[in-house]
């Protein structure tokens, strides 16, 4: 049995600063098996692959290799141990083919493309793979690009192979191509990994199931002996209590209503799909989802930022009048007094304005504001001096460059910004994400507090104990369709889980 | 332990979080010395008292009022363009084509001077000239940046390949249409009256270039517009997310950007040349990037920046004459100076890390 153990790591620790990314972890992958590493966003799965690829090193434990101990240092060394990583971000040479892609790097390779694409053809017909060596990488589509991260592992004489999330972009066809691909390399004695938190294919192709959440190591579990049910509660574990506060405001109405919306990425990708809520004023709607799942999109679809395919989204007025939204220019939206302020998950890099200060920052809001072609500079300085004071942002001045404050500080710029402008609707993506506890707590408090002066607030956010307390209803994203939208107050942990990995919830999934 | 040792690279990169400002200062003129004594080098080697050198170029460049006023007359295309180009490269928007946007005023301005000169008094002439240069200085830098407003084109190649266009106009123009006498491949003088006033010496392009310093000082830091510019420049999605029009943003911005170009053209043309031939813009569009990026796009660092230039350009010039030194001599020469004084930019934002001693890391490691 124990000549079956391709690697195997034990007690991996993995520290980013103070971020405890891997916490001890122990896992076995064997030859001939297919191993799903199971977990939500941020538990660790990537970090404790990539120390098998050689982009990290760990900090504590130790990698072995057939009993014997390993180190890896690089991606070099990595190959040389028979060990590809698939990124999840391709890592290929565009205006190469995927022939130069293949041998790109290899030293001792005679640059012979005949014996190139020879071996390339073996490795082809061997796994059911189609593949054109000649053929420019700007040219591929996703799958493609794919295929050819594969054959380029598989070259370079792999045996274990590491997918990280192959499918996140792959169209459902594609998947089933990929698992035949993956099923073959099972047969042929490879060891492989996929990273992944779609349940139906972690039932559909794997062996064994391996859990993380939140860096520590939950178990693994035999596929066929295990149900989509108990693989949700090991992911997301039981529910922690958080003791947000969280009032109910009497006389919630309709602020947002938006109807069968549809986004489309430039490469052709659905991000949205017909998805349909109305957000109230005086209630937190939470958004939960896998990353990926169209949050990104929905808010930045309903702010103008993206461009909508099909749908309405229609804004309520305090006087019960409808304006539609779709199509309008951020700029637009604003000038037809709509009050809506947004809080995007990339704060310096569209938030923000990194290089300047505060005052500069607050600037963002109102810089169109007033007539003639100079800057008014003295109520944006008294907002940035108000915003400082209340929200005890830790800066020398208001002119100091808010990239250079602290991830806390940075965020409650930016909030206060959003919030000073009294919007009607804000929105906020992943707002505590980085955060230390406190302000964390700071900002979960200025939401609320918007929401009792009857602000319709929406909450993108990741961690479920949050979503949980701090909302009152919780949207679930899955593959950009919405899977449901749940009572916050009497739903679980469990329930939202599985929702967030099948469309529909466990009663949907009971019916398939 | 050994072994892992070799992993640690000798020396290696860590960007700053900030520094000292008299530090900063510190480093800045740290590498002018350098710089100075390593140009003493090249001229060693030819042979020269590299003492002697640098006391020709000074005084060379500075010695008598002709030669203050002759230094004065290469800054001031220098300095105009360095303010053309620096809300663009604030905008990060890599406009290396003030060479041709000079070009293309210079021709603007060069055909009311060649067929207006008998129509109209001379400073409504002049006026003319200069209404006209600033518009083909500006749809000379409109063009590549609509191309990259719409299609997203790469704008330094853009507007590199417009240089060469707009100058092959010229040679067109010298050898045809315009030509002087027939087969002088010469385009004639301007007359008088379409020569810009001398004022306390000095052909009066050097008010202008200051009346624009300020000018630009004001619009980059005060109006509406120099703040698009920035937040552009920090992130587009930002700008975006601000309900920015980034496109039209940069149209408008390469549009004036161009036309300050193309006032320069005219101010070359009407104030030093009095002529136009293909080599009107003479490397200024390169040399005054040079320029916007030592004096970190301050409107009022240039005045200095481009003086410091043109004293090293005039000074060697002389050095050429007096020492018999080649050409390219000084130009080496120059060419150090600029080095150290840009990557001494590099100490200020990055430091250098180096491998502790062996006998450190045994320390640290019991």
């Amino acid at each position: 049995m124990n000549s079956n153990i391709a690697i195997e790591m034990r007690g991996i620790t993995k520290r980013f600063g103070k971020v405890v990314a891997n916490d001890s972890i122990d896992l076995i992958i064997k030859k001939g098996e297919i191993l799903s590493l199971l977990g939500e966003n941020g538990s660790g799965k990537t970090t404790l692959m990539n120390m098998l690829a050689g982009i990290y090193q760990p900090d504590e434990g130790q990698i072995f290799a057939e009993g014997e101990p390993l180190t890896i240092r690089s991606p070099k060394d990595a190959y040389e141990c028979g060990i590809g990583m698939i990124h999840q971000h391709y890592k290929l040479v565009d205006v190469f083919t995927a022939a130069q892609n293949i041998v790109l790097g290899l030293k001792d390779e005679k640059l012979d493309l005949k014996t190139i694409n020879s071996k390339v053809k073996e490795i082809c017909d061997r796994y059911s793979f189609i593949i054109d060596p000649s053929m420019k990488i700007y040219d591929m589509s996703v799958s493609q690009k794919q295929t050819v991260e594969i054959v380029k592992v598989l070259y370079r004489g792999a045996d274990i192979l590491i997918l990280d999330e192959p499918t996140a972009v792959l169209t459902p066809q594609e998947t089933e191509k990929l698992f035949t691909v993956l099923r073959n390399m099972r047969a042929d004695g490879k060891a492989i990994v996929i990273i992944t938190h779609k349940l139906n294919e972690v039932m559909a192709i794997s062996d064994e199931v391996a859990v993380l959440r939140k860096g520590k190591y939950i178990g693994t579990v035999k596929t066929c002996e295990t149900s989509p049910q108990a693989l949700t509660d090991m992911m997301v574990g039981h529910a922690v209590t958080l003791n947000i506060d969280r009032p109910k405001y009497d006389s919630q109405f309709p602020r947002l209503k938006v109807e069968g919306l549809t986004c489309v990425d430039d490469e052709g990708i659905t991000k949205l799909d017909g998805v349909t809520f109305t957000a109230k004023g005086g209630e937190i709607l939470g958004v939960a989802g896998i990353a990926g799942s169209g949050q990104k999109e929905l808010l930045e679809s309903i702010t103008g930022l993206y461009p909508i395919k099909q749908g309405t989204v229609d804004f309520v007025t305090d006087e019960g009048k409808e304006k539609n939204l779709v199509g309008l220019t951020p700029m637009q939206i604003r000038k037809t007094g709509v009050g809506m302020a947004f809080v995007p998950e990339d704060r310096l890099g569209m938030g923000l304005v990194g290089s300047m200060g505060m005052t500069g920052n607050m600037m963002l809001r109102s810089w169109k504001k007033g007539k003639g072609v100079f800057l008014n500079r003295k109520s944006p300085e008294e907002l940035a001096k108000k915003v400082w004071d209340e929200l005890e942002v830790v800066t020398p001045s208001t002119s100091f460059p808010v990239r250079r404050l602290s991830g806390g500080n940075v965020q409650k710029v930016l909030v206060g910004r959003e919030i000073a402008s009294l919007p009607k609707i804000l929105m906020t993506a992943y707002p505590v994400r980085g955060l230390d506890i406190n302000t964390s707590y700071a900002i979960y408090n200025l939401l609320t507090e918007q929401k009792m002066n009857g602000v319709s607030v929406i909450f993108v956010g990741e961690d479920l104990d949050v979503l949980l307390e701090l909302c009152d209803r919780i949207l679930v994203l899955c593959g950009g369709k919405v899977s449901g939208i749940v009572d916050a107050r009497t739903a679980t942990k469990e329930e939202i889980g599985f929702m967030m990995t099948t469309v529909g919830g466990k009663e949907a999934a009971d019916v398939q | 332990m050994s072994s892992e040792t070799v992993n640690i690279p000798f020396v290696r990169l860590a960007k700053r979080e900030s520094m000292d400002p008299r530090k900063v200062w510190a480093i800045r003129i740290g590498s002018i010395v350098i710089a100075i004594l390593l140009g003493m080098l090249p001229m060693f080697i030819t042979g020269n008292n590299p003492f002697k050198a640098y006391q020709i170029i000074i005084s060379g460049a500075l010695g008598k009022p002709i030669y203050i006023k002759q230094t004065i007359k290469i800054a001031i295309p220098l300095l105009g363009c360095a303010l053309a180009i620096a809300p663009c490269f604030k905008m990060r928007f890599w406009n290396i084509g003030a060479e041709g946007q000079i070009t293309a005023g210079a021709i603007a301005a060069s055909y009311f001077a060649l067929n207006w000169y008998d129509k109209v008094p001379s400073f409504v002439l002049l006026a003319i000239m200069f209404i006209a240069a600033t518009i083909a200085g500006g749809i000379w830098g409109l063009i590549p940046a609509f191309f990259k407003a719409k299609w997203n084109t790469n704008e330094t190649l853009f507007t590199l390949m417009m240089n060469y266009i707009i100058i092959g106009i010229v040679s067109w123009l010298q050898g045809g249409p315009w030509e002087g006498r027939k087969g002088s491949q010469i385009i004639p003088m301007f007359n008088d009256s379409a020569r810009l006033p001398v004022v306390f010496g000095i052909h009066c392009g050097w008010i202008i270039v200051l009346v624009l310093v300020i000018l630009m000082h004001i619009y980059m830091n005060y109006t509406k517009h120099g703040y698009e510019i920035a937040v552009i420049g920090d992130s587009e999605n930002t700008a975006r997310y601000a309900g920015m029009n980034v496109g039209r943003i940069m149209m408008r911005t390469m549009f004036l950007s161009g036309g300050i170009c193309g006032i320069i053209g005219f101010i070359v043309v009407t104030g030093a040349n009095h002529t136009l031939y293909n080599g009107v813009a003479n490397g200024v569009g390169f040399t005054s990037i040079t320029v916007a990026w030592l004096s970190q796009l301050n409107a009022f660092a240039m005045i200095l920046i481009s003086i410091m230039l043109a004293i090293l350009t005039k000074g060697s010039n002389t050095l050429q004459t007096k020492l018999k030194v080649p050409a390219s001599i000084s130009d080496i020469v120059i060419g150090i100076l600029l080095f150290c004084m840009l990557s001494c930019e590099f100490f200020i934002n990055y430091k250098l890390i180096f491998r502790p001693r062996k006998t450190e890391i045994k320390e640290a490691s019991v």
